[in-house]
C-alpha cells in the first residue's frame, strides 16, 4: 500500500537530511527549496519578457521615436516575449513552482517520490533558460520568427536570428521538455503513490487536481513540440524537407523540396493548445481553493469541478486546428474543430458558475488573495467569451490577424493566470516564508494591476474590430483606420508601462515582508488543507516532523453547522468534529 | 494526426477508466474514520513502476506523433519509398532475442536464482548492442548507396525514426549497465537489483514493440 511504501522511507529521509548550506539551498532535493528555485528563475525570466513587451509597446504607441527599436528587434521582442511568458514563466511556475511546493504538502507526504530526479529537473530547466538567454547575445540575435516558429520563414534568410537564434531556441525547448518530463513523472507518481493515509483521490484539494491533470497534459503534449523542434533542426542543419517546401531564397535555391509547413502547424498546435490548459488548469484549481478558503464556504460542486478539469483536459487534445483556420483547411475540418472548441465552453462554464456559486452567501473576506481570485473570474469570463467568437471559423477569419486575437489570448492566458499566480503567492506566502506581507501594499498592487490590465486589453478589442493588424512593426498609411486608432495605441502603451511599473510594489512587499514583516501564524487564513497543519512554519525538511498526517475529510469543511470554528482541517478525525454532510443537509 | 490521436485516446481512456473507478459514487464531503481500503486497488504497486508506465506513455506519444507526421508527409508528391536494407531483419531478430533473454533473466531474478543473473544480463546487453550496431551498419549501407538523409523525405523519416529508437535503447542501456555492474560485483541478491531488472525488462519489451510497429510501418510504405 502506498502510505506504507512512503512510511518505509522515513528512515532513509532522516539520513539524507541536508547538512551544509550547499546541500540545503543549492543542490537541494527538498521539494520546497526546488519549488522556490523554480519560481525565482521563472519570475526572473518573466521580468525580462515584461521588459520586452514594454519595448514593443513603446514602438506601437510612439512609432519611430526610439532609435533602438527597429523592425528586426521588434520581431525578436515579440518572439521572445511570447515564448518566455508561455513556457519558461507560466508552465515552469505553475508546475515546477506551485506543483513542487503544493503536491507533497497538500497530499500529506514528506517529499516528491524521486527527490534526486526533482533536483535534476530544476537544474536542467535552468540550463534551458541559460541557452535561451544566450540567444540574445549571439551574432544575429535571438530568433524573430514569432513564438509559433512557423517554417519556412523561421529558418530562412530574412527573418532575424536565422543563423544562431533559431538553433538555440529549438535546443532550449528540447532541453526544457526533458526537464519538464523529469518533473512531470515526479508529480504524477507522487499524486498517485505518496498520498497520506485517508487521502483518497476525491479528497484531494482542487489545486492538486488541476496540477495533476495539467501535468498529464504536459507529458502527452510536449512530445509534439519536441518532434517538431527536432524535425525543424534537421531541416535547418541537414537540409531535410520535413516542413520546407521547394523555395528560393534571395535568388538562390537552398535545396528544399516538397515539404509541408502545414505539417509543422499541426504538430505545433497539437502541443500548443493543450499548453493553454497546462497553464489554465492549475490556475483553475488554485483559484477554487482560494475562493473557498476566503469565502469560508465549501466549493460548490466539488465532483463536478474535478470532472470538469478532466473533461477540459481530454477535450483540449481535439481542438488544436482552431488555431489554423486561416491556413485554408477543408470546411468540414473547420466545422469539426469549431464544434469541439465550443463544446469546451461547457465544462469551463460549469467551473465559472461553480466559482460564483461558491461566493454566493459566503462569508467573504476581501483579503489580497481573494481580490486576485475574484478578479481572475472577471478576466477569465472576459477572455473566455471572446474565445467563443474566435472559435467560429467565419468570425475567426476576419479577426484572426487583428488585435482582437491579441486581446483575447492575453485576457484568457496572460492576465488570468498571472492574477492567480499573484493570488497564490500572497495566499501561501505566510507558509512559504513564515512572514506576513503588507496588506495595504498588496491591495494597492492588486487594484493597479487589475484596473491597469483592463486599460490595456479592453481597448485592444476595439482596435481589432477596426481592423488594426497584429504583428506589424508600424501601421503605415492605412486608410481604413481612423487617426484615433493611434491615440488608442498611445493610451495602451502608457497603461502597459504603468502596469509594468506597479509590479515594483510586489517586490517592495516581498522585501518588506522578508526584512520586517511580522511573524506569520501557522494557519493565518484558517484553512483546512494539510499544508497549513504542518508542525513548523515554514515546514522543515520532511514536512511533518515525526508522524505523517492522516486525512479524515475533504478539503472544504468550512462553516460546518454545529461546529464551533468555521473550518475543520482535513486531519481532524470524524469523532472529534461532526461529519459535514449530516449537519449540512439539515439547514 | 489520426495515429497520434488514437494512441492518445488509448492512454487517456486508461487513465479515465481508472479515475472513474476511483471517484464513482464517492461522497467526498462525508468525513470518515480512515479506512484501510483508502489505498486499495491498482495502487498497491511500486512507485517506480508507476513512473515507468508514465514514461512509456510519454514515449508512446512521442513515437505516435512522429508516425502521424510520417503519414501526413507521405501523401505529398515528392515521397519516394525507401527500400530498407535486409540487415534490419537480422537486427530485429537480435532485439527479439534480447527481450526473450531478458525475460528469462527476470524470471530467474524473481525466483532468486542469483547465479543466472550475470550471464543473462550480459547476453541481453550483447544482443541489444548488436541491434544498435546493426542499425548503424544499416545507416552506413544506405549512405554508401547514395541514400542520404536529405535525398528524400522517406529517407529523412527513416533516419529520424531509427535514430530516435536507438537513443531510447541507449537510455535503457544506462540502467541496464548500472544493474549489471552491481550483479557482476556480486550484489545480485539485493532486492533493489531484482526490482531494477524487472522494470528494465518491461522497458525492453516496450521498445521491442515500438520497433516492430516502426519496422512494420517502414516495410509497408
Amino acid at each position: 500500500m502506498a502510505y506504507v511504501a512512503i512510511a518505509d522511507r522515513d528512515h532513509e529521509i532522516e539520513h539524507h537530511d541536508p547538512q551544509t548550506f550547499i546541500t540545503k539551498y543549492i543542490w537541494s532535493q527538498d521539494h520546497k527549496v526546488i519549488a522556490i528555485q523554480y519560481s525565482i528563475t521563472a519570475i526572473f525570466v518573466g521580468l525580462i519578457a515584461l521588459g520586452l513587451s514594454a519595448m514593443m509597446r513603446l514602438q506601437l504607441g510612439f512609432p519611430d521615436q526610439f532609435s533602438f527599436i527597429n523592425p528586426e528587434n521588434y520581431y525578436q521582442f515579440i518572439t521572445m516575449h511570447g515564448m518566455i511568458m508561455v513556457i519558461y514563466l507560466l508552465t515552469a511556475l505553475f508546475l515546477g513552482g506551485f506543483g513542487n511546493y503544493l503536491i507533497p504538502l497538500m497530499c500529506g507526504s514528506r517529499d516528491m517520490v524521486f527527490p534526486f530526479l526533482n533536483m535534476l529537473s530544476y537544474w536542467v530547466y535552468l540550463v534551458s533558460v541559460i541557452i535561451l538567454l544566450i540567444s540574445f547575445f549571439v551574432p544575429g540575435g535571438s530568433t524573430g520568427a514569432g513564438w509559433t516558429l512557423y517554417p519556412p520563414q523561421a529558418i530562412m534568410q530574412g527573418t532575424p536570428g536565422t543563423d544562431w537564434g533559431i538553433l538555440l531556441m529549438l535546443a532550449s525547448l528540447a532541453v526544457f521538455i526533458v526537464a519538464f518530463t523529469m518533473g512531470g513523472l515526479n508529480y504524477v507518481t507522487t499524486v498517485l503513490q505518496a498520498r497520506c493515509k485517508g487521502m483518497t483521490l476525491m479528497r484531494m484539494p482542487l489545486s492538486v487536481w488541476g496540477i495533476f491533470i495539467a501535468t498529464v497534459l504536459g507529458l502527452l503534449a510536449f512530445p509534439a513540440l519536441l518532434v517538431s523542434a527536432i524535425m525543424m533542426l534537421f531541416d535547418k542543419t541537414l537540409y531535410t524537407s520535413f516542413f520546407m517546401p521547394a523555395i528560393s531564397s534571395m535568388g538562390a535555391d537552398p535545396g528544399y523540396s516538397g515539404g509541408s509547413p502545414i505539417l509543422f502547424q499541426h504538430l505545433f498546435w497539437f502541443f500548443g493548445h493543450p499548453e493553454v490548459y497546462i497553464v489554465a488548469l492549475p490556475a483553475f484549481g488554485i483559484v477554487s481553493d482560494l475562493l473557498s478558503t476566503h469565502a469560508r464556504k465549501n466549493i460548490f460542486g466539488y465532483r463536478m469541478m474535478v470532472w470538469a478539469i478532466i473533461a477540459i483536459g481530454g477535450l483540449s487534445f481535439v481542438v488544436w486546428a482552431h488555431h489554423m483556420y486561416v491556413s485554408g483547411m477543408n470546411p468540414y475540418f473547420g466545422f469539426f474543430f469549431a464544434t469541439t472548441t465550443l463544446i469546451i465552453a461547457v465544462p469551463t462554464a460549469i467551473k465559472v458558475y461553480n466559482w460564483v456559486l461558491t461566493l454566493w452567501e459566503g462569508n467573504i473576506h476581501l483579503r489580497v488573495p481573494m481580490l486576485f481570485s475574484i478578479a481572475f473570474v472577471f478576466t477569465f469570463i472576459h477572455g473566455g467569451l471572446t474565445g467563443l467568437f474566435l472559435g467560429n471559423v467565419t468570425i475567426d477569419l476576419p479577426l484572426s490577424d487583428t488585435y482582437f486575437v491579441v486581446a483575447h489570448f492575453h485576457m484568457v492566458m496572460g492576465v488570468s493566470p498571472v492574477l492567480v499566480v499573484f493570488g497564490a503567492i500572497y495566499h501561501w506566502w505566510p507558509k512559504i516564508t513564515g512572514k506576513m506581507y503588507h496588506e495595504g501594499l498588496g491591495k494597492w498592487h492588486f487594484w493597479m494591476t487589475f484596473l491597469g490590465t483592463y486599460a490595456i486589453y479592453l481597448p485592444m478589442h476595439y482596435l481589432g474590430f477596426a481592423g488594426v493588424p497584429r504583428r506589424y512593426f508600424a501601421m503605415g498609411n492605412t486608410e481604413f483606420l481612423p487617426d484615433s486608432a493611434q491615440d488608442l495605441n498611445a493610451w495602451i502603451t502608457m497603461s502597459a508601462l504603468f502596469v509594468a511599473a506597479t509590479q515594483i510594489l510586489f517586490f517592495v512587499n516581498v522585501i518588506w515582508s522578508l526584512t520586517r514583516g511580522p511573524k506569520a501564524d501557522p494557519n493565518p487564513w484558517n484553512a483546512t488543507t494539510l499544508e497549513w497543519q504542518t508542525p513548523d512554519t515554514p515546514p522543515k525538511h520532511g514536512n511533518w516532523g515525526h508522524d505523517l498526517p492522516e486525512c479524515h475529510r475533504w478539503a472544504y469543511d468550512y462553516s460546518v453547522p454545529g461546529y464551533e470554528d468555521d473550518f475543520i482541517p482535513q486531519n481532524v478525525p470524524a469523532d472529534v468534529a461532526p461529519a459535514g454532510r449530516d449537519h449540512g443537509e439539515g439547514h | 494526426m489520426e495515429i497520434g490521436l488514437i494512441v492518445l485516446a488509448i492512454i487517456l481512456a486508461t487513465l479515465l477508466g481508472w479515475l472513474l473507478k476511483q471517484s464513482f459514487n464517492t461522497q467526498p464531503w462525508v468525513a470518515d474514520v480512515v479506512s484501510e481500503t483508502a489505498h486499495h486497488g491498482p495502487l498497491g504497486t511500486n512507485s517506480r513502476l508507476i513512473a515507468l508506465l508514465t514514461l512509456l506513455a510519454v514515449v508512446s506519444s512521442f513515437f505516435a506523433l512522429i508516425m502521424s507526421a510520417y503519414a501526413l508527409r507521405m501523401d505529398l508528391g515528392d515521397w519516394v519509398p525507401l527500400s530498407e536494407p535486409q540487415l534490419l531483419w537480422l537486427n530485429t531478430l537480435m532485439l527479439v532475442f534480447a527481450s526473450i533473454v531478458f525475460q528469462w533473466t527476470r524470471n530467474n531474478a524473481v525466483k532468486g536464482r542469483v547465479s543466472r543473473l550475470a550471464p543473462g544480463l550480459l547476453v541481453t546487453g550483447l544482443l541489444t548492442a548488436a541491434f544498435v550496431v546493426g542499425q548503424l551498419v544499416a545507416w552506413q549501407q544506405l549512405k554508401s548507396g547514395g541514400q542520404l538523409i536529405s535525398s528524400n523525405p522517406a529517407n529523412a523519416f527513416f533516419y529520424f525514426l531509427t535514430g530516435a529508437h536507438a537513443v531510447h535503447i541507449a537510455g535503457g542501456m544506462y540502467v541496464w549497465a548500472r544493474a549489471t555492474t552491481k550483479v557482476v560485483l556480486g550484489k545480485g541478491d539485493d532486492p533493489a537489483i531484482r526490482r531494477s531488472i524487472e522494470l528494465c525488462t518491461i522497458y525492453w519489451h516496450f521498445l521491442l514493440l515500438v520497433w516492430l510497429v516502426l519496422f512494420g510501418l517502414l516495410l509497408s510504405t
